[in-house]
């Protein structure tokens, strides 16, 4: 994957793919404005869920072994995962223990981050998502672009024909002469999904939130298909993010509010579901629950970017995000774009080896919308600018990039006037020559304004401040 | 303070600065020993470089009841981020003195309504106008509706809403250059946007903002000038 200004600027070309974007996200962004206004205590509610998170994330440790002990007594195996291999490792055990090649899921972005599809078609298992918008990724061998939306990038035209040219492949084909009508097109993915729920004997999920005291796990849905997921296969494998946890039940009430208006922009979400452990003779009858590090506990170690570490995935920086808006999900190169995604992927990753993981944090203007509608109060600006730090950092001593050179000369101007005062008398010529190169970054499709006579500084002088 | 952009390339904001607060009755001053806030160094990441630079920033503004500078940028850098350059030097008395500098920095808007509590100036500026309300001035310090309230009561002038106007322009510092193509189309949105007031002028607080936007206008020939607040604030019938 290429760093992001690169991936940017392919996808900046993609006209179609920018008014798709700029619709879907001004129309979500619009809804959720309207919902958010209508709740008199949300920065009250912002607080309590930033403060129940950071409690949670400071004994980390406590509550996760609590967890683990509530699922094994109602029923659960639980199984720890350090990284993406070993959880999809064990999700391909459980499948293969069961002899299926196929298994449906409910869209989870854990399972994304571990690749497990991907993972489980290597060991010949098909994994099939049941969540309209992935089915559209998946049947058009796509990536998703949105963390709720991930077929944001894709009008109705589009999936229309994806699902002509994809859905006999998969499963139940399209019915004949499909049109792109919304109600006609979300038809056709039922048909088809129903089928795969009735055939399939192993589950795969993620969850929302995992309560500790009782070891339930929480999945909060828009169509129904996670519920369908979760009570007909005989076996379900949930992978839970260690960060999902929460100490009790009371502490849901707060995340039930802010989650649903901040990601759809609806009051109250259709589906929430609720399971914990094995109940005989209702729903699966074999629980596994792979909780999953995968990078977490470095992100946990980093203080000022902890706190990405309280996201609910809701997306709304997303859809507020003006980068976003204009390039879409892929050039983040990751499960998690927009500006959660330019935070988290350092931190769960680290900076300083992988130049496109290194490209992420400098893809915000610092423009500081998604702090302001982010549910959970996550600084993203403030925690973009310190991974910059550490990027910075991890690339001192050896040859330094041209960048660092102009920093370290710029530095070096602004901390003596005199020298200031020396560099600003060759503004003009300075100036000149820019325009005269015409191919700076800059100047390729903007003007400089033209060079001012004197610098402020040689005016203060010349006229006493103006005095004289 | 003046910044360094308005310093080097726009030194006519901070010629209107000093006009503007010499009329309110404000003893103004410019120690010399000030460059620049720190600010590029800042969010590029380049937190080793910035700490000489805030720290020739401090010395140059202590013993003044107040720094007023026209961008809500720098202001926003010296109040929130030269804490956290401080503390990267391991130096308490520095600590100490940026703790001491960054509450008495002010955006323009802020100095005029909340410390002077003026929202007329006196200003006299018979154009068509329209106000972009750039993103640190907007967020990172909340100036709220201060800039638009000095403009109402600006003489003959016909202020016109911006559609959009919270979306950034797509400046972002560093960010103009390194990720150019998303800052160039971000800021054609905006351009586009303020075509459709049919607006001659292009206001906002922020230098850096509109040398951006304003280098797209002119690139475009959208016979759109762009100024600052403090330039339309300092103008006066006549002038
Ligand atoms: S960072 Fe905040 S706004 Fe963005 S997805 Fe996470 S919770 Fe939502």
């Amino acid at each position: 994957m290429p760093p992001f200004p690169e991936a940017a600027r392919i996808a900046l070309a993609n006209t179609q793919l920018r008014t798709n974007l700029a619709h879907a996200t001004a129309t979500i962004r619009d809804k959720r404005a309207r919902v958010v206004a209508e709740v008199d205590d949300w920065e009250e509610l912002r607080t309590a869920g930033a403060a129940t998170k950071d409690r949670v994330l400071l004994d980390l440790d406590t509550h996760l072994v609590r967890l683990e002990e509530s699922l094994i007594r109602a029923g659960a195996t639980v199984h720890w995962a350090r990284d993406a291999e070993e959880a999809c490792r064990i999700v391909a055990d459980v499948a293969k223990a069961h002899h299926v090649d196929e298994v449906v899921k409910v869209k989870s972005m854990a399972t994304q981050e571990i690749g497990l599809n991907e993972a489980l078609a290597q060991e010949g298992i098909s994994a099939w998502e049941t969540d309209l918008a992935e089915l559209i990724v998946q049947l058009g061998d796509d990536l998703p672009s949105h963390i709720l939306v991930p077929a944001i990038h894709r009008n109705r035209a589009e999936i229309r024909e994806i699902f002509l040219a994809g859905m006999a492949r998969a499963g139940r084909p399209a019915p004949e002469g499909l049109d792109d009508e919304p109600a006609h097109l979300a038809e056709a993915a039922r048909l088809h999904l129903r089928e795969k729920f009735l055939r399939a004997e192993v589950a795969v999920s993620g969850a929302n939130f995992a309560v500790a005291e009782t070891g339930t796990l929480v999945v909060v849905e828009s169509e129904g298909n996670g519920r369908m997921c979760l009570t007909l296969p005989q076996v379900l494998v949930s992978v839970v993010g260690i960060e999902k946890v929460v100490p009790t039940w009371a502490d849901l009430d707060v995340f039930l509010q802010l989650l649903p208006r901040s990601s759809t922009g609806e009051r109250m979400n259709p589906f929430t579901s609720t399971w914990t452990g094995v109940t005989p003779g209702d729903g699966p009858q074999e629980v596994h629950v792979v909780l999953l590090d995968n990078g977490r506990t470095r992100a946990l170690a980093d203080e000022v970017g902890r706190q990405a570490l309280r996201c609910i995935r809701c997306s709304a920086c997303l859809n507020v995000c003006p980068v976003y808006e204009r390039t879409g999900g892929h050039a983040y190169g990751s499960v998690y774009p927009g500006p959660i995604g330019a935070i988290l992927n350092p931190l769960l990753r680290g900076v300083g080896v992988d130049d496109q993981v290194d490209s992420l944090p400098y893809a915000s203007s610092l423009c500081g919308a998604c702090y302001d509608v982010c549910p959970v109060k996550i600084d993203i600006p403030s925690v973009l600018v310190d991974l910059r730090a550490q990027v910075v950092d991890a690339h001192r001593g050896g040859v330094p990039r041209p960048e660092a050179v102009a920093m370290k000369a710029a530095a070096a101007t602004f901390r003596r006037p005199g020298l200031l005062r020396a560099a600003e008398r060759l503004t003009r010529p300075g100036l000149a020559v820019v325009r005269r190169v015409g191919a700076s970054a800059w100047t390729g499709a903007r003007d400089l304004p033209p060079a001012p006579k004197e610098s402020f500084r040689a005016w203060w002088k010349r006229t006493d401040g103006g005095r004289s | 303070m003046v910044t360094c952009i308005n310093d080097a390339l726009v030194p006519q904001t901070g010629r209107a600065v000093v006009t503007l607060l010499r009329r309110l009755g404000v003893d103004v001053d410019f120690p010399e020993g000030q460059t620049c806030c720190g600010q590029p160094m800042v969010n590029t990441g380049y937190l080793d470089e910035a700490v000489p630079v805030v720290r020739t920033f401090v010395r140059a503004f202590e013993g003044y009841d107040a720094v007023v500078t026209p961008s809500g940028s720098c202001a926003g850098c010296a109040r929130h981020q030269h804490a956290i350059v401080a503390r990267r030097s391991d130096d308490p008395a520095f600590v100490a003195a940026v703790e001491e500098t960054a509450p008495k920095v002010f955006e323009l808007s802020e100095f005029l309504v909340d410390v002077l509590g003026v929202e007329d100036v006196g200003a006299s500026f018979p154009h068509r106008v329209t106000y972009h309300p750039t993103c640190h001035s907007l967020r990172m310090l909340g100036v709220g509706d201060r800039p638009l309230r000095l403009l109402r009561a600006v003489r003959g002038i016909d202020l016109v809403e911006l559609p959009g106007a919270e979306q950034c322009c797509g400046f972002g510092g560093t960010f103009a250059v390194k990720n150019a193509d998303t800052s160039v189309a971000m800021g054609a949105d905006k351009a586009r946007h303020v075509r459709s007031t049919g607006a001659e002028v292009l206001v906002a607080g922020d230098s850096s903002c509109l040398m951006h936007v304003g280098g797209l206008l002119s690139r475009e020939r959208a016979g759109v000038r762009v100024m600052h607040l403090a330039e339309v604030l300092a103008a006066q019938e006549g002038t």
